[in-house]
């Protein structure tokens, strides 16, 4: 199966970044790098905002859809600390 | 203090028309968005549904941003490599007042979303509500908001903040969502000149098609995927239960990247320009998902309150006529000089358990557990269907009775006698 860059689709999206203050946190990082076995985040989050380096999950925000998913299906550890962004921030939908 | 008759948090379809139907009925209404404008926040495939939003803004056709009114349905049963479908298409979709159209919702909501400042209400967008206020009883009084000295106050607070319920769920009047409620989309806009839009589709003028379509595009999790025509571009999308995304280890771009390479997909996008990748949760835990939707001093509407029949892929129209009903029951307590009480919001219950709302998602009520826990549904099923026909119509010289058979044959081998007949019963049992 050949895997698309998700970077390529969110390249079209229209974003305005809050610099230096993501909307979505780890409570604990260190849980998901040593607890965590599934680490379903990495793969669920349909804008592949968390990514691997070795066992770490790293949490990029700048390219969220403000789904929920990431927040929903870490049910064992529930450490995912998710707001929306701040009032005119985040992904602006052109069309929807 | 600033206060207000209501305040109506989220400009979507519901918010919007509840927003709406207050502010016309002269009530004092603040509501809050925090997208840039309305819509800018909102995700849909989307189809809108005239009944709902005529009940709302009956000459809405005069000015609204439509795209194509639809006059044929397409049901597609996906194998890898074909597809075994229905199609619909009637004249009588042919002629107005039209019944369904497909909207480009970034536009659509800002329509809204002007004539509700219109009717009179007051719009603060780039504003994201943080939490709920309440007083010491545990009535809600108001919310806070992000902005400096955020907090405003009211009798009564809608929440129409979308499927994820944050109010609502900091509030603890629900849990947090369940995985096997919400279904995860995601979806693009390709654009192309409206010619080959009609060329592809067989139609013209404002004509529209749309397909959605089962089986192996979802790769046996629980899902649908779609295609809609809009003016001249196509929203093309796939959705599946976030409880199955975690079990396949899918991301979910890829499945949409699968989808369009199918052999009958692909030439329908062909050369689009892919302008937008957007992703969706969808509440469908349906009837025994739905929370608590009103109390002291507040309601829920939309999707906040799971207000979706997936069984119908009906959604917004659950929207705006649960945000009317809300707004209706609040003029009615408003212009009696009632209080905004738990006891007096109930009447909101009661219109909803009246309504088309209920009646059809408790109809449904056991659809979403059968299709969990039996994928034939999605993956044995679509591929003996396109097996079957595949053999009944390929002409090899051997006679139609040994074909029939070997159907047959096929059908029992992949799921024996008696699954075939309880699968027959689950899905009579879902759908009576």
């Amino acid at each position: 199966m050949r895997t698309v860059k998700v970077e390529e689709k969110l390249f079209q999206n229209r974003y305005l970044v809050d610099a230096d203050n993501p909307h979505i946190r780890l409570k604990d990082p260190e849980l998901c790098e040593k607890t965590c076995a599934t680490k379903q985040c990495t793969v669920c989050c349909p804008a592949g905002c968390y990514t691997l380096e070795g066992q770490k999950v790293v949490l990029i925000t700048d390219g969220c859809l403000e789904c929920g998913t990431c927040r929903i299906i870490c049910t064992t550890y529930r450490n995912v600390d998710w707001e929306y962004p701040r009032g005119g921030y985040g992904i602006q939908f052109k069309f929807g | 203090m600033e206060k207000f008759d209501v305040i109506v948090v989220g400009a979507g379809p519901s918010g919007n028309a509840a927003a709406y139907t207050l502010a016309k009925a002269g009530l004092s209404v603040l509501q809050l968005e925090r997208g840039e404008a309305a819509g800018s926040k909102n995700v849909q495939g989307a189809i809108l549904y005239s009944d709902a939003l005529e009940k709302v803004i009956p000459n809405f056709r005069d000015d609204a941003p439509l795209e194509r009114h639809i006059i044929e349905q397409r049901m597609w049963v996906l194998d890898d490599e074909s597809f075994i479908g229905t199609h619909f298409r009637s004249d009588d979709f042919n002629k107005p007042p039209y019944n369904r159209y497909t909207i480009i919702r970034a536009k659509f909501d800002k329509w809204f979303s002007k004539k509700v400042q219109e009717a009179g209400a007051l719009i603060i967008s780039e504003t994201t509500v943080k939490e709920l206020l309440r007083d010491k009883s545990g009535k809600v009084v108001g919310v806070e908001t992000d902005r400096a000295d955020g907090k405003v106050y009211a009798d009564v607070v809608i929440m129409a903040d979308g499927v994820n319920s944050t109010l609502a769920r900091k509030a603890g009047f629900r849990p947090e969502l369940d995985p096997k409620h919400v279904a995860l989309a995601v979806k693009e806009i390709h654009f192309m000149p409206r010619e080959t839009v009609e060329q592809r589709f067989n139609i013209k003028d404002d004509e529209g098609v749309v397909i959605e379509m089962l089986g192996k595009i979802t790769q046996g999790m629980m899902g649908t995927g779609f295609l809609y025509t809009n003016s001249d571009s196509i929203s093309i999308g796939v959705g599946c239960m976030l409880s199955d995304f975690m079990e396949q280890k899918l991301t979910p771009y890829d499945l949409l990247e699968q989808m369009k390479r199918h052999p009958s997909i692909q030439p329908l996008i062909q050369g689009g320009e892919m302008k937008e990748y957007t992703a969706h949760l969808i509440p469908e835990g349906g009837y025994h998902a739905i929370p608590r939707v009103y109390g002291d001093g507040w309601m829920i509407v939309g999707d906040s309150g799971m207000f979706v029949n997936a069984v119908h892929r009906e959604g917004s129209n659950l929207a705006m006529t649960t945000g009317r009903m809300a707004a209706e029951t609040i003029i009615e307590l408003h212009r009696a000089g009632k209080p905004m009480s738990e006891a007096n919001l109930a009447l909101y219950k009661e219109r909803l358990d009246d309504s088309f709302v209920m009646k059809d998602l408790k109809k449904y009520k056991d659809m979403p557990d059968i299709f969990h826990s039996n994928n034939q549904f999605f993956t044995t099923y679509p591929e003996l269907l396109s097996r079957s026909a595949y053999t009944m119509l390929k002409v090899d010289g051997v006679d139609k009775l040994t074909k029939e058979k070997e159907i047959f044959a096929s059908f029992k081998e992949r799921r024996s006698l008696f699954g075939l007949l309880g699968d027959a019963f689950k899905l009579w049992r879902a759908f009576r």
